[in-house]
């Protein structure tokens, strides 16, 4: 039941952010977390964001998968 | 050698150093189900067991509030709830048998839905059922004029049960993520217990298990997070703040492990024209009065604390499976039940 997927803000309107999930958009309520951005990822559950990825994770990890799909 | 390869070898050389048995036991139903995904227990050493904990709400809900729910049903009150808990069986049945039979019961994805619905219908009572992931967005909705029946519970309370409990033997714990996420890891810093925090990707749990065999083998049990990348020592402050706002602790009853002090969620006075205890005060009453018991073999209680595997329950695989199910564990995707009859098929 604590099933939470990442997904990349993409636009806010007050409480209520377009998160894209690989390519499916939803409407997130993000009221629960301070300070979300455009650009960032959030964890996901149950229609809400419930904290912030970190940052150089997430850059970490898409340097990785750019230099594999260049590979 | 990939990664994992290397995770693995390094656990297989820990657990020959060791030698003994040694029993970790996860405590999010999400972990569980990463496991069985990846059929991970026939990759281990074989003195390394895991053990399913108590972490699916939907396996640990109290038989009463389940029967609570399904009377309110009967007697006509609209109900919103978590698709997961739907075939929970109860007493009077599930709140799917009573839906086919003409009550209004309503799968909601989240707690938005369950408010939409809500002033479409001029009211309705939504079954709050979850750990600290899910509570937040709960009382969010109370705030905004949604009624809850709160099954809610705190997870902390059930580890100090669980340690407590002499017949369960346990070397170490793989904490809950995303319960984490929004109480931190400082918090479980209490117990002078092997833990370790961990995300829900195969790499995540192996390294958990990895990390948490070091601290057997150094015999400095403390708490580590490996799940870095989203939990923090304090959790997510905004959240816990909400929670507090809306709800407060109580004495909470669990499946399995009976009464575990301060580990349930009651909503706060301030919001009583929202709680449907308290609106329906009367009627739950009554329903409480005209419960007959059903009596069943079911061995869930065992299973939720380790005890026992599914299968060494007598009901298991013969007469409850999950579109049949009889006891808790058997209902939700994460139960541990559930999981082992979809893992052996």
């Amino acid at each position: 039941m604590c099933l939470a997927i990442p997904g990349k803000v993409i636009k806010i309107n007050g409480s209520i952010a377009l998160v894209d999930f690989s390519g499916i958009v939803k409407e997130i309520n993000i009221s629960l977390v301070k300070g979300v951005k455009v650009g960032e990822y959030v964890m996901v559950h149950a229609g809400f964001a419930i904290e912030k990825m970190d940052n150089e994770y997430v850059k970490e990890m898409q340097r990785y998968l750019n230099k594999k799909s260049k590979n | 050698m990939t990664n994992l390869d290397q995770i693995l070898k390094n656990i297989s050389e820990k657990a020959e150093k060791i030698g003994r048995p040694i029993r970790l036991m996860e405590l999010c139903g999400t972990h569980s189900e990463t496991i069985a995904r990846y059929d991970l227990k026939n990759f281990l050493p074989s003195n390394i067991f895991l053990v399913t904990g108590p972490g699916c709400p939907i396996c640990v809900t109290d038989q009463t509030e389940a029967d609570v729910i399904v009377g309110l049903a009967l007697a006509g009150v609209s109900i919103a709830v978590y698709g997961d808990a739907l075939n929970l069986p109860g007493n009077l049945g599930s709140l799917e048998e009573v839906r086919q039979k003409g009550a209004d019961v309503n799968v909601v994805y989240d707690v938005t839905d369950a408010l939409r619905l809500s002033q479409k219908k001029g009211g309705l009572v939504f079954w709050g059922i979850g750990f600290e992931t899910t509570t937040p967005a709960t009382a969010w909705g109370i705030k905004q004029g949604l009624t809850v029946f709160s099954s809610h519970k705190v997870f902390v309370p059930a580890m100090k049960a669980l340690l407590k409990n002499k017949k369960i033997r346990i070397d170490g714990f793989i904490n809950p993520g995303h319960v984490s996420a929004i109480i931190g890891t400082e918090i479980y810093e209490k117990f002078l217990f092997p833990q370790v925090v961990a995300g829900f990707e195969i790499d995540d749990v192996l390294l958990a298990i990895d990390m948490l065999l070091n601290q057997i083998i150094s015999q400095k049990p403390c708490v580590k997070n490996e799940y870095t990348r989203l939990v923090k020592k304090k959790g997510n402050k905004r959240a816990l703040k909400i929670m507090e706002d809306v709800f407060e602790v109580r004495n909470g009853f669990w499946r399995g492990l009976g009464e575990i002090k301060n580990s349930g969620l009651k909503i706060r006075k301030k919001y009583q024209l929202q709680d449907a205890e308290f609106i329906y005060k009367d009627l739950i009453l009554k329903i409480k009065k005209n419960i007959t018991i059903k009596p069943s073999t079911c061995r869930c209680g065992e299973v939720l604390q380790g005890m026992i595997e599914p299968k060494e329950c007598p009901l298991f695989g013969k007469i409850c499976f999950p579109d049949n199910p009889q006891g808790a564990c058997m209902v939700s995707r994460e139960g541990s039940c559930n999981i082992e009859y979809r893992a052996d098929r």
